[in-house]
């Protein structure tokens, strides 16, 4: 069992914290997206929870232990990021990408070991992403692409998973898919996932639960049909959407300009 | 994507270099056949050619193949290290900044001065990376155009600077056609306490190199990603800069300016083996080893008897690769 905790979390840049005291705490096998609107810090939270960003004030805890305690090797070995925008300049295949996913378990004059080759094509097998293995990483289509960054993350073995926006250049196809793998992931592996979403109904649809961020603070916490009600869209995103509910799930609709 | 195995291809590379230093070693005003030049290296030569070969010949050989190795391995890993396949120790400026060090280590310490002249070079060469490097850095990303500008402002002033002391200098004992000739890419002064220097500074270097590759490797999928995956950042970078300056030191004590070795031996090893650095650095070390013992051995033999320096010639099969790199990326890079 793994718990992410961030307790009264201040954290930014220098002379500007954009977290305002963020209290959050998140099991293993939980499968929660983090919204809000833009500018509301969802990024450096979830930096924050990947201990690449050292709180201002306040602190994470991964199982109780501050995450920023862990020699930085220790901790990737814990704790994947599938980041936002993923670009090499250089001809990498997708299984090298893949494979440097290994990098906290190789050491120096580091040469993956058998094991470590195992764990990567495991995690490829995982993304449905052999098929692209010996391909160039950047002349794979964004949904490949995203796999195989999936697939990177995988390879650290993680007991948790950090995703930032993961569906921003997909299909809505692709979307869906590759939350649903994450879903997998979560109630098979017993991953704890958190995913930063814009797209309010997939969040609604493929997550038990939603963390709503504004202006640094969580305003909102709970399963989708409790937290994406009128008052609380209305609020967090302002006017001008249409929130209903389909089947217990609820979904939000922009309302048409005349 | 397949790529042919690594192994044959670094057996190919030696086998290569092992050519060109022989065929190398065999030109000049006398002329000696590959199967003697082998006799001789293998102690069992006529005297005379003996002479030649072991006082002449072979440092300089040896010389150039170290130059090509230093420059390469250096190109490879600022490459990595900037995420950008046009950076290269000379284009940065890396390579001026060393020469500035250089000089001032002929000037005081003579031409005896083989730990001088590498030791300033490295402290030159380190302090025109950090300078062009901060000047081109925005946040976390690395403007191409800056970059390429501070490199090239860099190199005309550290070029003044040299100048400068070449010109002033009283003390200075060696000809001034030999250290002209040096600072255009001539592969002039050599001896033997030199190429051991060099030799062992170019091997420590390539040895920290293959130590932090893979961390390397990471680090060209950007700073975050690469910290996100348990790498201390700053210190793989400051290994590189370190590494880079070495092996641009050690090449410059040799050859003085060199151009776009650095470049065209990277690119065209990636090419083959890959971009991975455990591979690419030992692999781009001998492809750039074998291009500049062939580049000097063709500056020694277009204008016999007189020679031009070796920069001459890497200089003009490295111009055209490095437009072409430019035209290739100018949109991306919106030059």
């Amino acid at each position: 069992m793994t718990v992410v905790e961030a307790r009264s979390l201040h954290a930014g840049y220098p002379g500007h914290d954009v977290l305002d005291g963020v209290d959050l705490s998140v099991r293993s096998g939980e499968r929660v997206a983090l919204i809000g609107p833009n500018g509301a810090g969802k990024t450096t939270l979830l930096r924050a929870l990947a201990g690449t960003l050292r709180p201002a004030r306040g602190q994470v805890l991964l199982d109780g232990v501050p995450v920023t305690a862990f020699r930085p090797r220790d901790r990737a070995r814990r704790i994947a990021v599938v980041p936002q925008l993923f670009t090499t300049p250089f001809a990498f295949t997708a299984r090298e990408v893949a494979t440097l996913g290994r990098t906290p378990y190789v050491g120096a004059f580091g040469r993956p070991s058998s094991a470590d080759r195992a764990a990567v094509v495991r995690a490829m097998s995982r993304t449905d992403s052999l098929s692209v293995a010996d391909r160039r990483f950047s002349e794979l289509s964004g949904g490949e692409r995203q796999r195989v960054v999936v697939a990177m993350a995988l390879a650290q073995e993680p007991d948790v998973l950090l995703l930032d926006e993961p569906t921003v250049h997909l299909d809505p196809a692709h979307q869906r898919a590759l939350l649903s793998l994450i879903g997998d992931l979560a109630s098979e592996l017993g991953i704890l996932a958190i995913a930063v979403l814009h797209d309010l109904n997939l969040a609604a649809t493929m997550c038990d639960r939603i963390v709503v961020l504004a202006a640094g603070t969580i305003v909102a916490d709970g399963r989708p049909a409790d937290v994406l009600d009128a008052g609380t869209v209305a609020r967090v995103f302002g006017a001008g959407l249409d929130v209903g509910l389909r089947d217990g799930v609820p979904f939000v609709l922009p309302l048409r300009t005349r | 994507m397949r790529r042919p195995p690594y192994g044959p291809v670094l057996a190919a590379l030696a086998l290569a270099l092992l050519v060109a230093i022989v065929l190398a070693v065999g030109v000049g005003a006398v002329a000696i056949p590959p199967d003697r030049v082998l006799a001789t290296l293998l102690g069992s030569g006529d005297p005379a050619e003996t002479a030649i070969i072991l006082s002449l010949r072979l440092p300089r050989v040896l010389g150039a193949a170290l130059v090509g190795a230093a420059l390469a391995a250096a190109g490879a890993l600022l490459q990595g290290l900037l995420r950008n396949p046009l950076a290269d120790p000379y284009v940065l400026g890396t390579s001026a900044g060393a020469s500035i060090g250089a000089v001032i280590g002929l000037l005081v310490a003579g031409a005896a001065g083989f730990f001088v002249v590498p030791g300033l070079a490295f402290v030159g060469a380190i302090l025109a990376i950090v300078i062009v490097w901060q000047l081109a850095r925005v946040g976390p990303e690395t403007s191409v155009v800056t970059l390429l500008l501070a490199g090239v402002v860099f190199s005309s002033f550290a070029g003044a600077i040299v100048t400068f002391f070449l010109v002033m200098s009283d003390r200075l004992q060696l000809r001034l056609a030999t250290v002209l000739g040096w600072l255009m890419g001539g592969i002039s002064i050599v001896t033997w306490g030199q190429l051991a220097v060099s030799a062992a500074l170019v091997a420590v270097a390539l040895g920290v190199a293959v130590a932090i590759a893979w961390r390397l490797d990471a680090l060209s999928l950007g700073e975050e990603a690469a910290a996100q995956l348990g790498v201390d950042v700053e210190a793989v970078k400051r290994s590189v800069v370190a590494v880079a300056a070495l092996l641009t030191a050690a090449a410059v004590s040799i050859a003085g300016l060199v151009a776009f070795v650095g470049l065209v031996a990277p690119h065209a090893t990636r090419l083959v083996v890959g971009p991975a650095h455990a591979r690419l650095v030992p692999a781009a070390a001998l492809a750039g080893a074998v291009f500049v013992v062939m580049a000097d051995l063709v500056a020694r033999v277009v204008l016999a008897p007189s020679e031009l320096p070796m920069g001459v010639i890497s200089g003009l099969v490295g111009g055209p690769f490095f437009f072409a790199l430019l035209w290739r990326h100018r949109a991306a890079y919106r030059l």
